[in-house]
């Protein structure tokens, strides 16, 4: 069994420049393997060119799998915390 | 540098001559910019884990030195150092009056190449890239064939996609060249770091390359690049000393100090410490007495040129100016996916109006598909020069201007500043009536067009019956006259603002201003030269803005002249 959540992508850029690195970096730094997938295609969590490549814009529904064991569910609740947020938004308001 | 010492090298000594494009004087030693790695031919692999081991540490070697120079970015290097004579290997350039302002668009700018800096340093790292490059060492490609292969699939994969993510698979080449030339061995492609401030030299330099000059570079030496270049206009920005068009320095071996003059294009090689420290010291005295003159443009008889800064925003806006002649819309539109909202564009507006200490000129946005905007939806044209730009967009994207001069005229009632308005790339009087009917209907009581194309220049007087003012864009009225695409690099004689052809143009424009009782200005880079600002001014043109970095060399160029001598230099010139 694995864990699965799924989210929409919040960001106005979509998964792409600083919101794409943003989560790629909270996935490494969790360190749990999780997989995102979009329709057919699945991709690491950690690899910047596999989430670049999904071509998420804002409202695509992405699935985040991982499988069971331990920080599992928190490390995907933290990323789909992360995708629900307008990262772009954010940029703004700190620039 | 080649003994590895960081001995400075007296080498040779002599002049090379380029062309100066950007006004100053600096010395330091030369370092070279190393170009792109040639990919050797296949070589036959016997140990297939050495060819895995050799891409991974290779790709670790990219990360690492891109993750440094993430946090160097973000950390500037302290102020260049006071003199070039004190110790081996540093260089400076005078400060200037604007240090302080130009703090907080160093570290903002800091913050920004950081961030490309970093995301680059991530996909260097990849797993699924690192993962699929050593496949294919274990699999009998040698190290080299098996890293460019990985970028190569995944750079199609991107440009594949499109819109932004085609436009990031330029930063996988960036990418790709840095691992070959780790893996063979060759220096790292990009700008160089050498831990001290320099003088950069390079064949040319990319939009990219100049956006990530760190403080440590004290002038620029090109061998190819125009006066209209990227490099050369950045600089420009910078104040930074920077000479283009010099094949020679090609051959000056890195380390030797070299001394720069941005005005004269002299490039002094083999300079010792003394002179050096000469030169930084005639630099900063020269600065500062340019920092000290103030007050509004004037020839020495006292006929008015109004001095007027380009700017792309409130950073840019210097104290002293009489306006802005030239504010650049561009930045705002960059990289969207979707237009930016009215609100957004009233606010970034009106952060431009309150502060710029007199009248402003905005020219609409103009874009096109040489600078490609992802929310328009351009479709691609075979000669981008010759297609859909500036205000021809309006013809496909009729909402995106008037929404726009709707938030421009919101932002000027706001602050209540003297707010006018310029269309780019307007070629007949029909554009430019039916530009000034939508200023006008949006609220904007003043219309201008820019004088881009020679159509444009040839009916100066019906386009005046039209609008209030004109605003001659010297760079693309260069280029479309003479047929000389403005980045080319063999051309740059063309593109030569003292060309009779152009300053033809020029100056038909300016007298139909002067029989229609209207201003004409030049916002071209020509405005900014002080060789060439007592021309324009001969001609009759009436405002001349400039990047603000040039604006106190053009105040004393014109205080040395007085009218008629304009004049008869202009009509010299035009022989």
């Amino acid at each position: 069994m694995a864990a699965q959540r799924t989210v929409a992508v919040a960001s106005a850029s979509g998964l792409h420049a600083r919101p794409a690195k943003l989560f790629v970096q909270e996935a490494a730094r969790l360190g749990v393997p999780v997989t995102v997938r979009l329709g057919e295609k699945a991709v690491p969590a950690r690899s910047m060119l596999g989430v670049l490549s999904l071509g998420a814009v804002q409202g695509t529904v992405v699935t985040l799998e991982a499988p069971d064991g331990p920080g599992a569910e928190e490390a995907l609740d933290a990323l789909v915390a992360l995708l629900s947020r307008d990262l772009d938004a954010e940029e703004a308001l700190d620039a | 540098m080649p003994d590895g010492t960081g001995q400075v090298t007296t080498h040779g000594g002599g002049r090379l001559s380029g062309l100066g494009v950007s006004q100053g004087r600096a010395a330091g030693p030369l370092v070279r910019m190393a170009e792109p790695p040639r990919l050797p031919g296949p070589r036959p692999v016997t140990d297939p884990d050495a060819e895995a081991a050799a891409v991974v540490k290779a790709l670790e070697a990219v990360t690492a030195d891109l993750t440094r120079r993430a946090a160097a970015a973000r950390s500037p290097a302290p102020a260049p150092v006071e003199t070039a004579g004190g110790t081996t290997g540093d260089g400076a350039r005078a400060g200037t009056a604007d240090d302080t302002d130009d703090t907080d668009v160093a570290a903002r700018a800091g913050a920004e190449a950081a961030e490309i800096l970093e995301a680059l340093a991530m996909i260097a790292d990849d797993p699924m890239l690192r993962e699929e490059a050593e496949s294919r060492a274990r699999g009998g490609q040698d190290a080299a064939h098996a890293l460019d292969a990985a970028f190569t699939g995944h750079r199609e994969t991107l440009a594949a996609l499109g819109g932004y993510l085609a436009e990031r698979a330029a930063d996988l080449d960036d990418l790709r060249h840095r691992a070959v030339a780790a893996v063979l061995g060759l220096p790292m492609p990009g700008l160089p770091a050498p831990g001290h401030p320099y003088v950069l030299a390079a064949a040319d330099l990319s939009p990219a390359d100049t956006a990530g000059l760190g403080p440590d570079v004290l002038a620029l030496v090109t061998e190819r690049g125009g006066p209209t270049s990227h490099t050369a206009i950045l600089a420009r920005a910078r104040g930074l000393p920077a000479v283009v068009a010099c094949p020679a320095i090609a051959d000056v071996p890195d380390g030797t100090l070299v001394g720069v003059d941005g005005a004269t294009g002299e490039v002094t090689v083999g300079l010792t410490r003394e002179q050096a420290a000469e030169v930084v010291a005639r630099d900063r005295e020269e600065r500062a007495r340019l920092a000290a003159s103030a007050g509004p443009g004037r020839t020495a008889d006292g006929h008015p040129v109004r001095l007027l800064l380009n700017v792309g925003s409130a950073a840019d806006l210097r104290p002293g100016a009489e306006g802005v002649g030239l504010f650049r819309t561009e930045f705002l539109f960059l990289g969207r996916r979707q237009p930016p909202s009215r609100q957004e564009q009233v606010t970034a507006y009106a952060e431009v109006f309150g502060r710029a200490g007199g009248p402003v000129i905005v020219r609409t946005l103009d874009a096109g598909t040489d600078k490609p905007l992802p929310f328009l939806g351009l479709p691609e044209e075979p000669n981008p020069a010759l297609g859909v730009r500036g205000l021809r967009v309006d013809r496909v994207r009729p909402g995106v201007l008037d929404d726009q001069l709707a938030a421009i005229a919101e932002a000027a009632r706001a602050t209540g500043a003297d707010v006018r308005v310029m269309a780019p790339m307007v070629t007949t009087v029909a554009e430019a009536a039916g530009f000034a009917a939508r200023a006008r209907a949006a609220g904007l009581a003043r219309a201008g067009v820019m004088v881009e194309v020679p159509a444009a220049a040839l009916r100066a007087a019906a386009l005046l019956r039209e609008v209030d003012f004109l605003s001659v864009g010297t760079n693309d009225l260069a280029q479309y006259a003479f047929a000389a695409d403005r980045q080319h690099p063999g051309l740059a004689d063309l593109l030569d603002p003292r060309q009779p052809a152009l300053l033809e143009l020029v100056g038909m424009c300016a007298r139909a201003g002067r029989e229609a009782g209207k201003q004409v200005g030049v916002c071209g880079e020509a405005a900014g030269d002080p060789a060439v600002a007592p021309l324009l001014v001969g001609l009759g043109v009436t405002s001349l803005s400039m990047a603000p970095s040039c604006v106190p060399l053009v105040r004393e160029a014109l205080a040395g002249l007085t009218l008629a001598e304009c004049e008869e230099r202009a009509a010299a010139a035009l022989g």
